[in-house]
């Protein structure tokens, strides 16, 4: 789809500090045409104020962005080919859904005519053409969401920049909305890049992810291989859950490495990292979902002694923390397959708990 | 317990008996047949045929009409743009003492302006020849400096209230800042304008004090008219006269509460239709 030589935006280097806080510090990366593309974390991480710096509404201290090969530097906001979709959504208030959606039109070069074709297909797009005389005030909060994707796209721009497009709804609208901004993104083919502090927002609606902490890019790539293989342990900790031991290399044969950690009393085995040696120090992670929890103890590697401190049933899986031999705590997620109530582990029982050592994530940081 | 509702309700009637008596006692007296303010000589409406044809006071009222009109629109243009600057320009050389300056006039004693008011003016009819003579310009003048305060301090108020994010929406979808400024925040700003322009055409329309420093010969404003007339002794044509005016504030008083009723029942008529309409 992309000319692979000349990505659609560059982010190059780019810092911002206000006053002495560093908001972001050099972060690069790039994005594809058509791509949906999401700068994921916390309050204060500066994803904001990178979003912010593609809209123009703030000028970086360092670095460059270029967006379809040309240099953004001090182009005002009126003048970028991006547009913007507001977290309040920030729907002029004094006009109807309609002028709402065509005031970026006043800027082209068009007909009252062909001015007024583009507004109603915009408001077809998100299924609001009754509305279309209604004043912001007189619409529910779900439908101002839906006209202020509208309105940024209305001008047709080559980059939508979305800054937490889903937080001021409710949870079953999100959920539906989720899939209404994918099949828009699909059908208009612009290029989305969405601002989330949601990490399962971010993992259903973007093709890639940046995950952001402090200023700084952690890690990008795919929503699977971000959560599957998380580079650092923020990331780790950020997306999904996951129970952190500190681990030591016993032996590596490059395929599989072999490490003791104290808190299991026994040595595990799992994959590798690139230049491990035996000695080394460092982390074991495990997700909730990736340990199996069984009553009689199995065979293989990995196999762990424990007993069930407190379990949470919540109907279709039920979350199990479960104290092991150092008296650390792990946490277990169990899916009720069977109906019967006595397979399950019940409070204070001997269990035994395995995973597959792929299934184990090393963290060198 | 039980008397405490009879005390309560019986401060009550006393605060609304201080307010509105002496109101109730002019209107009463405005019908008096009797010259004498205090001595009631019959019912009789000739105070009110006397005053309205009356020159003096015909001219009065334009003159202050026309000040308030002219002032209070330069003080709300200026005014506004000083409060869209002190909202939105949080930074800028000499902030802190133009936001004192602004705001200054809000706190001086009447008196202080206007004695400086007329120093100005007599000063600078000394050094530049204008003005030679105090009055309707003079007093206009007056009056736009100290009522553009109000203006400002509304119109801040409204603009540190209103969401920065639709006029960054505006320039977002290709608006220059002075587009934006015409399109979307002057009309999202412009209850508070509108009650700026009114606060300021009220304050000049009933200033004695300012007015009083700054007028001249042969401009007299309704208020001063009033003023000097009670100098004298207050006659039934005065009484007469402020009948009038509490009959026209009462008016427009009933008719703005009308129109915010409606408005705030339209108002919840659309928040229901907007709630059926979430699907």
């Amino acid at each position: 789809m992309a000319d692979a030589t000349a990505p659609f935006l560059r982010i190059e280097g780019v810092s911002k500090t206000f006053g002495t806080f560093q908001a972001v510090r050099d972060v690069s990366l790039t994005i594809t045409k058509g791509e949906i593309f999401a700068l994921l974390g916390g309050s204060g991480c500066g994803k904001t104020t990178l979003l912010r710096m593609l809209a123009g509404f703030e000028e970086p201290t360092k670095g460059r962005i270029f967006l379809d090969g040309q240099d953004m530097t001090g182009v005002p906001p009126w003048e970028r080919p991006v547009h913007m979709m507001f977290q309040s959504y920030a729907l002029f208030p004094h006009m109807t859904v309609e002028k709402n959606v065509g005031y970026g039109l006043k800027h082209e070069r068009m007909t009252a005519a062909q001015r007024a074709d583009r507004v109603r297909d915009m408001l077809d797009l998100v299924q609001l053409s009754a509305f279309a005389q209604r004043k912001p005030h007189q619409i529910s909060g779900g439908q101002r969401q839906r006209v202020a994707l509208a309105r940024a796209l209305a001008r047709q721009p080559k980059l939508l920049l979305l800054d937490e497009p889903l937080a001021a709804l409710d949870k079953k609208l999100r959920e539906q909305t989720q899939f209404e901004l994918m099949s828009i993104q699909e059908r208009t083919g612009v290029t989305f890049i969405v601002v989330t502090h949601d990490q399962e927002e971010a993992m259903t609606l973007a093709d890639r992810i940046a995950v952001m902490d402090r200023g700084q890019v952690q890690q990008i790539g795919p929503p699977a291989e971000v959560y599957e293989h998380p580079a650092t342990r923020f990331v780790a900790n950020f997306l999904g859950s996951i129970t952190q031991f500190t681990a030591t290399v016993t032996a590596t044969n490059g395929k599989e490495t072999r490490l003791h950690v104290p808190a299991f009393g026994s040595e595990v085995i799992a994959g590798t990292l690139p230049n491990l040696v035996p000695g080394e120090t460092l982390t074991l992670g495990l997700r909730p979902e990736k340990i199996t929890l069984l009553r009689d103890r199995p065979d293989g590697p990995n196999v762990i002694a424990g007993e069930v401190k407190d379990l949470a049933y919540f109907g279709k899986d039920s979350l199990y923390r479960i104290t092991l031999p150092g008296g650390d705590l792990l946490s277990v997620h169990a899916v009720n397959a069977r109906r019967g109530g006595d397979s399950r582990p019940d409070w204070n029982d001997q269990v035994w708990l395995s995973f597959a050592p792929e299934a184990a994530i090393l963290l060198r940081d | 317990m039980k008397r405490r509702p009879w005390f309560l309700f019986s401060v009550l009637c006393f605060g609304f008996a201080f307010f509105y008596v002496p109101i109730l006692s002019m209107i009463v007296y405005s019908f008096n047949e009797s010259r004498l303010a205090t001595v009631w000589g019959g019912f009789s409406t000739k105070w009110y045929v006397s005053l309205l044809s009356n020159r003096q006071v015909g001219a009065a009222l334009l003159l202050s009409v026309q000040i308030a009109l002219i002032s209070a629109t330069i003080a709300t243009i200026l005014g506004t743009m000083a409060g869209i600057a002190l909202a939105r320009f949080t930074r800028f050389r000499g902030r802190v003492l133009f936001t004192g300056m602004v705001t200054a006039p809000l706190v001086m004693p009447e008196v202080i302006t206007g004695i400086s008011s007329l120093m100005l003016f007599i000063l600078m009819a000394d050094w530049i020849g204008w003005p030679g003579q105090r009055g309707f310009t003079t007093i206009t003048l007056a009056h736009i400096t100290f009522s553009m305060v109000f203006v400002t301090t509304v119109v801040q108020a409204r603009m540190i209230q209103s969401d920065r994010a639709i006029e960054e929406a505006a320039m977002d979808l290709g608006s220059r800042p002075w587009q934006v400024m015409w399109d979307i925040t002057l009309p999202t700003i412009f209850p508070a304008i509108l009650s700026g322009w009114l606060l300021a055409f009220t304050i000049s329309l009933d200033d004695v004090v300012i007015t009083s420093f700054t007028t001249g010969p042969g401009n007299t404003t309704l208020p001063l008219l009033i003023w000097s007339k009670v100098k004298l002794g207050v006659t039934p044509d005065i009484n007469a006269l402020a009948t009038l005016t509490v009959l026209v504030v009462g008016l427009g008083v009933v008719i703005a509460g009308v129109i915010l009723n409606r408005a705030e029942r339209r108002r919840i008529l659309d928040e229901r239709l907007a709630y059926r309409s979430n699907d």
